[in-house]
């Protein structure tokens, strides 16, 4: 937040897809993702809370995640959220997308250093 | 442990559970980053600020991830529906006012919509019924005959030369109402019959439910002799069974095989029946007339009525050299008539002259919910001023005119809506009532229910009255905005003007539209006050008993075998204790029926054109008129021996024997005949006019032939006579059922093969004739009364709101030596004002208006000056004690309470 400027902005759908691909490894509650996902970052993305709630509710809506009640590690009542088999397909197909997003991006990149 | 189905319930969560969900997964959020930074070595305060921090907005983030939720717009409109329904709950007796206004005034226009929709608007159940023609003739020259509902009816002949020669139609046929007895059952019973012609079916092409239609071959007189059912006697007398094809059925003592049977609801035009029958036309024996049948055609695609007319005028010359009345007489002498096409859709001939009734009363009930909708807007209209505190400051914080409008408009179209879900149940009861009371007359009545068109009528009826009356309010406040001052009423002495010139005008309005009503229902009761004291020509119609009894020519060939058992019939019943006259006739006032219409010639006299006017006939047996109360104003009545002598008699009514003789006492004795070649006829006596057609139709000249004499139109000497004759026998026991099983009993002592049919009191009869009147009545005097009501209501409401808001000002007039009188007299003084200009402006309209619905009055002019002066005055009576109240609770006001109030 704070360091906000100088972060890029994350292109749309990648926070969906981090979640997505975050919550295929386990089931966990929002500020577990947070950890999580700035952990496997090595500290290079920082998720804003003010994005992932209402991301996740998006996703709950879409019927990508469910939610359910569950114990955070530090004994808490909180949401544990849980992919299902549509968000499954739905990251498989973004992943797969993505991929030829980025080989493209690549290429184009290298034809131009050439 | 069984794997929980956590995508199902999880589909199930309510919307709050899943607000629920969001806030404690923030909550747990931000108590473990909290502890994080207090492992961290943070203390907890400041860790907790800290979490916070960075977390955000709470309630921002909340809000906007309950946004993935909603649709924004319909959400916070639900928030104002909810503030809405907490307001109208916190004031109930309000709500519950506003709530059965217009459930009543909604629900009174549904239905009558609902009438409307089913009468007027839709197209008759047929396929492609817009192509199906009334073939109505118009015949200017014919005299009365043509007079009536009908025009000119079609004759046989008629029928064959334009079916043959037409280019217009593709198919055309007639048919005629009628009876039948049906025997070899339990008892006999008489049952309603269309005779058809062929290509009646083919033009309603209403395919049959089982079987087929009549073929040529049965429309052939020699061919095999069938019957077709109606749905609801296939129900009743076979019980549905559909191997009913091929069963044999007695009809008229004709056995009649089942070729078909019709599908529920299918009429021949307008006319419920139990039996269709083949009309099987026997082409030799056609004439020129009789004209006494219906006809109708479906016309070729894309050809117009007034095409059609031309078509057919070509060929009533055509007509007219294929006929001939029989040897002697002149087939053009239908000329005089100038008979031409006048064709008109089915559907208008069926729904004749009850749409101006039942526009009439559209209109009313209309006016009614205008009026009703000027009361609530003149309630929303207070409220709204009791809540301009509130609406000021919100637009001093900001809210836009148009949040503040639409939440006024919000809550009196959740009103209007509510009123409108009422109003349905409200409308269903008024059907059922109309169609258990509504007029026989009213055609297609059995049709209507709340159908969807209806139901969506309702709904945009709701929506409307909610916009309209809340657009008053709206107009009024959301329009002001901010410039009313916010701190500043409390000192002021009296309401400033708008706002009271706004009530006034919905108080002058409403006087007069509720005048405009009141005038209407006036003059309809003076109408059926009217219709009440004419003299029908018969006699305390309630103790009078009527009943048909047909003797189909099958049953008895001889006509004076049917005269013998019509007379012992006569004599059986005069036998039954209680009866004090009985006589019989070929139809009775008022039952819709005409048996003869002729030329008949005056001794002595000469004609314009030379040929003389039609005439209405009837046959009459001996005692009939005394059994009537039908006066004998001169000479005397049949006596059985005239009859059985074939005596040349006949009697008159009093304004035939006026017209033709000049007085009543100069007929008898006097002749008239019918043509050259029949015999001379004595008229031995003369009774008064009797209102044949029913009370607000003029009474018709009248020829009364003996119930048998010598048929006139056979050219071999014959005896005729009605064979179907209705019996009117006087009895104080008329109308009771044991009465009736008596009369039944003794007609079986006769005849065991004869059913009683068409059992009427003369009083049923003659409410009948006036059921269009007594509805139109009832509808307007309930409309009126409600008008009334809510007038008084309306004025009673803006003057005691207008004291109370004036409490201030009056105190200081009392402290300053008003006297009480003086200052009641002022308040009254201000609702007649009111009411007066109210009056002035529903006089000009109810003039206009009355000028429409001239048609419905009958003895009384639409300007009746009794009307326009009496309800003028009961309007300003009613405004008078309506504003007298607050009046006197001005008068009460102590002044030292209200001024040490301030």
């Amino acid at each position: 937040m704070a360091n906000k400027s100088e972060r890029r902005d994350l292109f749309p759908g990648a926070l969906e897809m981090m979640i997505l691909q975050s919550l295929r490894l386990a089931p966990m509650h929002g500020y577990a993702l947070v950890k999580h996902i700035q952990q496997v970052s090595d500290d290079l993305l920082q998720i804003e809370e003010g994005s992932l709630y209402p991301a996740l509710q998006r996703m709950l809506r879409e019927r990508w995640l469910e939610a359910e009640t569950g114990i955070s590690a530090k004994g808490r009542p909180t949401r544990i959220y849980r992919l299902t088999s549509a968000g499954l397909r739905h990251l498989e197909q973004e992943l797969s997308s993505f991929e030829q997003m980025t080989t493209g991006i690549s290429r184009v990149l290298a034809f131009a250093r050439t | 442990m069984p794997r929980f189905n956590f995508s199902r319930v999880s589909r199930s969560f309510s919307r709050r559970r899943r607000y629920d969900d969001l806030s404690i997964s923030i909550e747990e959020h931000i108590a473990e980053k909290t502890e994080e930074l207090m492992e961290e070595g943070m203390p907890r305060a400041q860790a907790e600020q800290a979490a916070r921090r960075a977390f955000g907005n709470v309630t921002l983030i909340e809000q906007r991830s309950r946004e993935a939720w909603q649709w924004s717009a319909l959400e916070s409109l639900l928030t104002d529906l909810k503030l809405t329904l907490r307001r109208m709950g916190r004031s109930p007796g309000l709500t519950a006012t506003i709530l059965i206004t217009l459930a009543i005034g909604i629900g009174a226009n549904t239905a009558i919509f609902a009438v409307l929709n089913r009468v007027v608007l839709r197209p008759l159940q047929y396929p492609h019924s817009d192509r199906i023609a009334a073939l109505w003739l118009d015949a200017p020259g014919a005299g009365g005959l043509a007079n009536f509902s009908n025009g000119l009816q079609l004759s046989p002949s008629m029928y064959i030369t334009f079916s043959e020669h037409n280019q217009t139609f593709q198919s055309m046929g007639i048919w005629a109402p009628g009876t039948a007895n049906v025997t070899g059952v339990a008892h006999p019973e008489q049952v309603r019959t269309d005779l058809v012609s062929d290509g009646i079916l083919q033009t309603l092409e209403v395919p049959p439910q089982l079987g087929h239609w009549f073929s040529q071959s049965e429309q052939d007189p020699r061919g095999a002799k069938t019957v077709m059912l109606s749905y609801g006697y296939w129900q009743r007398r076979f019980g549905g069974d559909p191997g009913v094809i091929g069963r044999i059925l007695h009809v008229d003592a004709q056995s009649r095989e089942i070729v078909g049977v019709m599908p529920r609801g299918f009429r021949v035009a307008d006319r419920d029946f139990d039996l269709l029958l083949p009309m099987a036309l026997d082409r030799v024996h056609q004439k020129l007339a009789p004209f006494g049948y219906d006809g109708i055609g479906r016309l070729k695609p894309g050809v117009s009525l007034a095409q059609a007319d031309a078509d057919i005028a070509r060929l009533i010359p055509v007509w007219m050299d294929s006929w001939t009345n029989g040897p002697g007489t002149n087939p053009h002498f239908y000329r005089v008539w100038r008979i031409r096409p006048n064709f008109l859709s089915l559907r208008q001939q069926v729904i004749g002259n009850v749409s101006s009734v039942l526009w009439v009363v559209m209109a009313t009930v209309g006016i009614v919910l205008l009026i009703a909708c000027t009361n609530i807007a003149n309630l929303l209209l207070v409220r709204a001023e009791s809540r301009q505190h509130e609406l000021s400051i919100r637009a001093a914080l900001g809210a836009g005119r148009a949040r503040i409008a639409r939440e006024l408009l919000l809550e009196s179209v959740a009103l209007g809506i509510a009123g409108g879900a009422l109003a349905v149940g409200v409308a269903d009861a008024g059907l059922r009532f109309l169609v258990a009371s509504g007029p026989a007359s009213l055609p297609r009545l059995s049709e209507v229910s709340l159908d969807a068109r209806s139901l969506l009528f309702t709904l945009l009826l709701s929506v409307f009255c909610g916009l309209f009356f809340g657009s008053i309010p709206v107009w009024k406040y959301a329009r002001g905005g901010a410039t009313l001052a916010m701190g500043g009423s409390s000192r002021t002495a009296t309401v400033g003007r708008a706002p009271q010139r706004s009530r006034n005008l919905l108080v002058i309005a409403q006087t007069a539209m509720a005048l405009v009503l009141l005038v209407s229902a006036l003059l309809m009761i003076r109408t059926f006050a009217a219709l009440r004291s004419v003299e029908p020509g018969f006699s305390d119609p309630a103790h009078l008993q009527t009943m048909t009894i047909s003797i189909p020519n099958t049953l008895i060939a001889d006509p004076l075998l049917v005269t013998h058992t019509q007379n012992n019939i006569a004599a059986q019943i005069a036998a039954i204790p209680g009866v004090t006259a009985v006589g019989f006739a070929a139809a009775v006032p008022m039952d819709g029926d005409d048996p003869n219409w002729d030329e008949v010639r005056v001794e002595g006299k000469t004609y314009d054109g030379g040929e003389p006017p039609l005439r209405l006939f009837n046959y009459v047996s001996p005692g009939y008129f005394r059994a009537m109360g039908t006066r004998l104003v001169a000479g005397r009545d049949f006596t059985w021996a005239d009859i059985y002598g074939l005596r040349p008699m006949v009697m008159v009514s009093e304004n035939f024997a006026r017209e033709s003789w000049g007085s009543a006492a100069a007929a008898v004795g006097k002749r008239v005949r019918q043509f050259s070649s029949t015999p001379w006829l004595e008229v031995i006596g003369v009774v008064e006019d009797v209102r044949v057609h029913g009370v607000d139709e003029k009474a018709p000249a009248v020829i009364y032939w003996p119930a048998m004499l010598k048929d006139p139109y056979s050219p071999t000497p014959a005896v005729d006579g009605p064979n179907s004759a209705t019996f009117a026998v006087r009895s104080s026991r008329a109308g009771q059922q044991d009465f009736i099983d008596r009369l039944q009993q003794a007609v079986w002592s006769v005849n065991g093969d004869l059913p009683l049919a068409s059992v009427y009191t003369m009083q049923d009869l003659s409410n009948r004739s006036m059921a269009r009147t007594s509805f139109t009545l009832v509808m307007l005097a309930i409309a009126g009364s409600m008008a009334l009501l809510l007038g008084v209501v309306g004025i009673y409401g803006v003057i005691s709101y207008t004291v109370s808001q004036r409490r201030r000002e009056i105190g200081i007039r009392l402290a300053l030596g008003a006297q009480k009188a003086e200052l009641r007299w002022m308040i009254v003084r201000s609702a007649l004002v009111l009411t007066g200009i109210g009056v002035v402006i529903g006089l000009c309209t109810a003039a206009g208006v009355m000028r429409m619905m001239k048609s419905l009055l009958f003895g009384i002019s639409p300007f009746d000056p009794l009307t326009y002066v009496t309800i003028p005055l009961v309007l300003a009576a009613a405004a008078a004690v309506a504003s007298y109240l607050p009046a006197c609770r001005a008068a009460g006001v102590d002044p030292a309470e209200v001024l040490k109030a301030e």
